[in-house]
């Protein structure tokens, strides 16, 4: 079951290594990750999104909360928000094979940032369903994908700053019964890990 | 805060190099002795000592210095200090900082570092020692400007002694000790404690957890490290006194409670007597005290208690559900939670029915009765433990190592009071008894202390003796002498069909080594010996070495085989048997 961390962290030396180290530690795997400035002088903003049940990651935000230089965790499961990811993907093209691509990149709402005699390079934004579907048709076409850079899934609750949707969260959680913030392991067996948030 | 006002606390306007702004920091937080080895990139630090009414004990290995200043740590509550050079200096601490992390002890560990020009530069004994340190510490900093050094420091400590306690290592490069700053104490003051957000205690988790409480008929308290780290004796023992409730412990949580109470059972796990773990495994309600679930307690997780509830009340928020899924959480200091948790709670009235079946147990269960053991001659590791325990009146501070004799000194020797028993658990680091009881004997210069140690683990750290030597600390030491590794020769016997792969030892005659060091000694055969020989270390002044000859090839009894259950313990052969009782004579 895929799992979207957002961490504010202090932006010093060394916290990329120690939150990463932490998920080595606790044997999770890394998805992706993607770390820039936050809306605050001298706070990053981490977006992380990692294999894990629903128990671990409940140890996984209490441990990154004892990590000195975090500030905030969210682990932003179904909340209502915004999902994006950027992909540029470089595809061979001739100039007779150009132009069904430019439709490709119309259907899918994505923009040519580049073009050059044998190649041209897509950019598109969304979430990794449209991501992931605009890879596939290009490989199903004939299309061959030369290279492709993606940022990693970033993440933005709806409303509210984050900080103040989670204070309201636990004033409220303690009227939650027990078994909801604690809930038991099922998701090992869950075998539709994979499938991204709802938009 | 008004302290640039005040004009009884002088404003410190004077340039000071960061080396002594270290020790004045230091000294302004209280700290009055530390553990360390100079070397090339910490010289500055050392020059500026003189200037500062700290006490530096010189060790022989920074592995020892690791491991004072956290036997310091354990015995006084207190921080303990380690200082050490760059590169291997602060290599060689790596393991005592690890098993600080495990057992979460306040531990600062200061490492030189070279000038912050070289860095990066594979410059002589340079090491990246907070890269090294990142898993095992509970933070670490680099300073590289001598300004930075109060502040870091004050941070560093704080962060060390608050939550859940643990070692914090602050690297120190060289032109930060030698370069100058201003220095203002009141002005370095760290950040205040930011508590862990998923701290729980809301009403709603107290009424559940008193809910389970009331309905429960067959409760046992698990007592672990948290009840001395956070004074919460009293508290503990109210609520097992208001609701008869019998009281188990972990190996670090021994002397939380007074052993001699009638509701302590004794310890719990692996290697815990059998009434304790048939208590457990038979109960309907754990009410777990700072203890987070180790492995070596539960035995196979699958069926731990398996008709009990369990209420967690922890400090540490990862800590909870990690290994057993518990039903209540109450996620803060155990002191205080208890306090919250108490007035909801009447007293029952009468004796209750589980506690005499409990004693019942006790009785049930094969008898160990130390008076009665087979004498083949030999002496048994039982024997001193005992005898120890009987010499002391149960108060003197035991440091242990690690392995088989660990295990007897918990099983024999019942500690009264908290903060008595230095044990390596989390970790299980052999060598960790003899520097350990120095820095014991340092935090507690009026207490008795006693080391016992292996005939393994002892060589492991033997060098500090001559930091005994040096430093005239007063302590005995009684190694437990088998000429085996005992702990790892009793799995090759259970479970390696007895191939005694590389467990056989040889070791130094360790009386001939404590008198080159000029500390005495005697080598004791049998229990009459023993006795004497305790009796004359006791007596005299000045550290004293006894090396007891012990039977051979015994084993710590009941013990219970990775991936059993509590409940499947090995239990002591029943040809002659050393027998085993709750009263031991």
């Amino acid at each position: 079951m895929l799992h979207t961390f957002v961490a504010l962290v202090e932006d010093k030396p060394g916290v990329l290594t120690r939150v990463a180290s932490l998920f080595r530690r606790l044997n999770v795997n890394i998805v992706s990750l993607t770390v820039g400035r936050s809306e605050k002088l001298g706070v990053s903003r981490m977006t992380i999104v990692s294999e894990a049940s629903n128990t671990a990651s409940h140890r996984i935000m209490a441990s990154l909360y004892k990590l000195e230089n975090v500030l905030l965790v969210d682990d932003v499961g179904q909340a209502s928000c915004v999902v994006r990811e950027l992909a540029l993907i470089k595809v061979a093209a001739t100039p007779k094979t150009r132009s069904h691509i430019f439709e490709l990149a119309e259907v899918f709402r994505a923009r040519i940032v580049d073009l050059a005699p044998e190649s041209l390079m897509i950019e598109i934004t969304g979430v990794e369903s449209k991501i992931e579907g605009l890879l596939q048709v290009l490989n199903e076409s004939e299309d061959r994908i030369l290279e492709v850079s993606r940022t990693g899934r970033m993440v933005m609750r709806r409303g509210q700053h984050t900080s103040r949707v989670l204070d309201a969260m636990r004033v409220s959680s303690a009227d939650v019964p027990e078994d909801e913030l604690l809930s038991p392991d099922e998701e090992e067996a869950d075998a539709e890990a994979g499938i991204p948030p709802i938009i | 805060m008004s302290q640039t006002t005040d004009p009884a606390i002088p404003k410190h306007t004077t340039r000071l190099s960061g080396a002594e702004i270290l020790w004045a920091t230091l000294e302004g937080e209280g700290v009055r002795e530390v553990f360390g080895y100079p070397g090339g990139a910490i010289l500055p630090a050392y020059d500026a000592l003189r200037k500062f009414p700290i006490r530096h004990i010189l060790v022989r290995h920074e592995q020892g210095a690791a491991h004072m200043a956290d036997g310091y740590a354990r015995a006084s509550g207190k921080i303990g200090v380690a200082i050490a050079t760059s590169g291997p200096g602060a290599t060689n601490m790596v393991t005592g900082i690890a098993t600080a992390m495990l057992d979460s002890i306040p531990l600062l560990c200061i490492t030189g570092q070279v000038s912050s020009k070289v860095l990066g530069s594979d410059a002589f004994q340079e090491v990246d020692i907070t890269g090294i340190t990142l898993p095992i510490t509970k933070h670490n900093y680099v300073v590289t400007r001598a300004e930075d050094v109060a502040p870091t420091i004050r941070e560093a400590l704080r962060v060390a002694r608050s939550g859940r306690p643990g070692p914090v290592l602050v690297d120190i490069t060289k032109d930060a000790q030698q370069g100058l700053a201003a220095y203002d104490f009141a002005a370095a003051a760290p950040a205040p404690y930011r508590p862990h957000p998923m701290l729980r205690s809301e009403s709603e988790s107290v009424l559940n957890a008193a809910e389970l409480i009331r309905a429960s008929k067959r409760p046992v308290i698990l007592a672990g490290h948290g009840v001395i780290q956070s004074n919460a004796r009293e508290q503990v023992l109210a609520l097992a006194e208001r609701l008869q409730i019998p009281i188990a412990t972990t190996l670090l949580g021994l002397g939380g409670m007074p052993a001699s109470h009638p509701l302590q059972l004794g310890m719990m796990g692996m290697h815990g007597e059998a009434w304790v773990n048939h208590a457990i495994q038979q109960s309907d309600l754990l009410i777990a005290c700072g203890m987070r679930f180790d492995d070596r307690v539960t035995g196979s997780i699958a069926t731990y208690a398996p008709n009990a509830k369990k209420i967690h009340i922890e400090i540490d928020p990862a800590e909870i559900n990690k290994n057993v899924k518990v039903d209540v959480a109450l996620i803060g200091d155990l002191a205080e939670m208890l306090e919250i948790l108490l007035p909801h709670l009447a007293p029952i009235a009468g004796e209750s029915a589980w506690v005499r079946e409990v004693n019942a147990m006790k009785g049930e269960c094969a008898v160990r009765d130390i008076q009665n053991l087979p004498d083949t001659g030999h002496l048994f590791a039982a024997h001193v433990m005992n005898d120890l325990w009987h010499a002391t009146n149960g108060k003197a501070i035991v440091a242990t190592d690690v392995g088989q004799h660990q295990m007897w000194e918990a099983q024999y020797y019942k500690h009264e009071d908290p903060r008595t028993l230095i044990t390596s658990g989390g970790l299980g680091t052999m060598g960790f008894a003899l520097p350990a009881g120095i820095g014991a004997k340092v935090a507690c210069p009026d207490k008795e202390v006693w080391v016992i140690a292996g005939d393994g683990g002892f060589q492991m750290t033997a060098c500090e003796l001559s930091t005994i030597a040096q430093e005239n600390i007063d302590i005995n030491i009684a190694i437990v002498n088998n000429g085996y590794l005992g702990m790892v020769r009793q799995w090759q016997e259970f479970f390696y069909e007895k191939n005694y792969e590389s467990s056989p030892i040889l070791s130094p005659d360790f009386v001939k080594l404590a008198e080159a060091h000029g500390i005495p000694g005697a080598t004791v055969r049998t229990r009459a010996e023993g006795l004497a020989a305790v009796k004359a270390a006791r007596e005299r002044k000045g550290p004293f070495v006894i090396n007891f000859m012990v039977e051979k090839e015994d084993s710590v009894y009941p013990m219970i085989p990775a991936g059993s259950a509590l409940h499947e313990m090995i239990r002591r052969p029943g040809k002659n048997p050393l027998i085993e009782t709750a009263q031991d004579v």
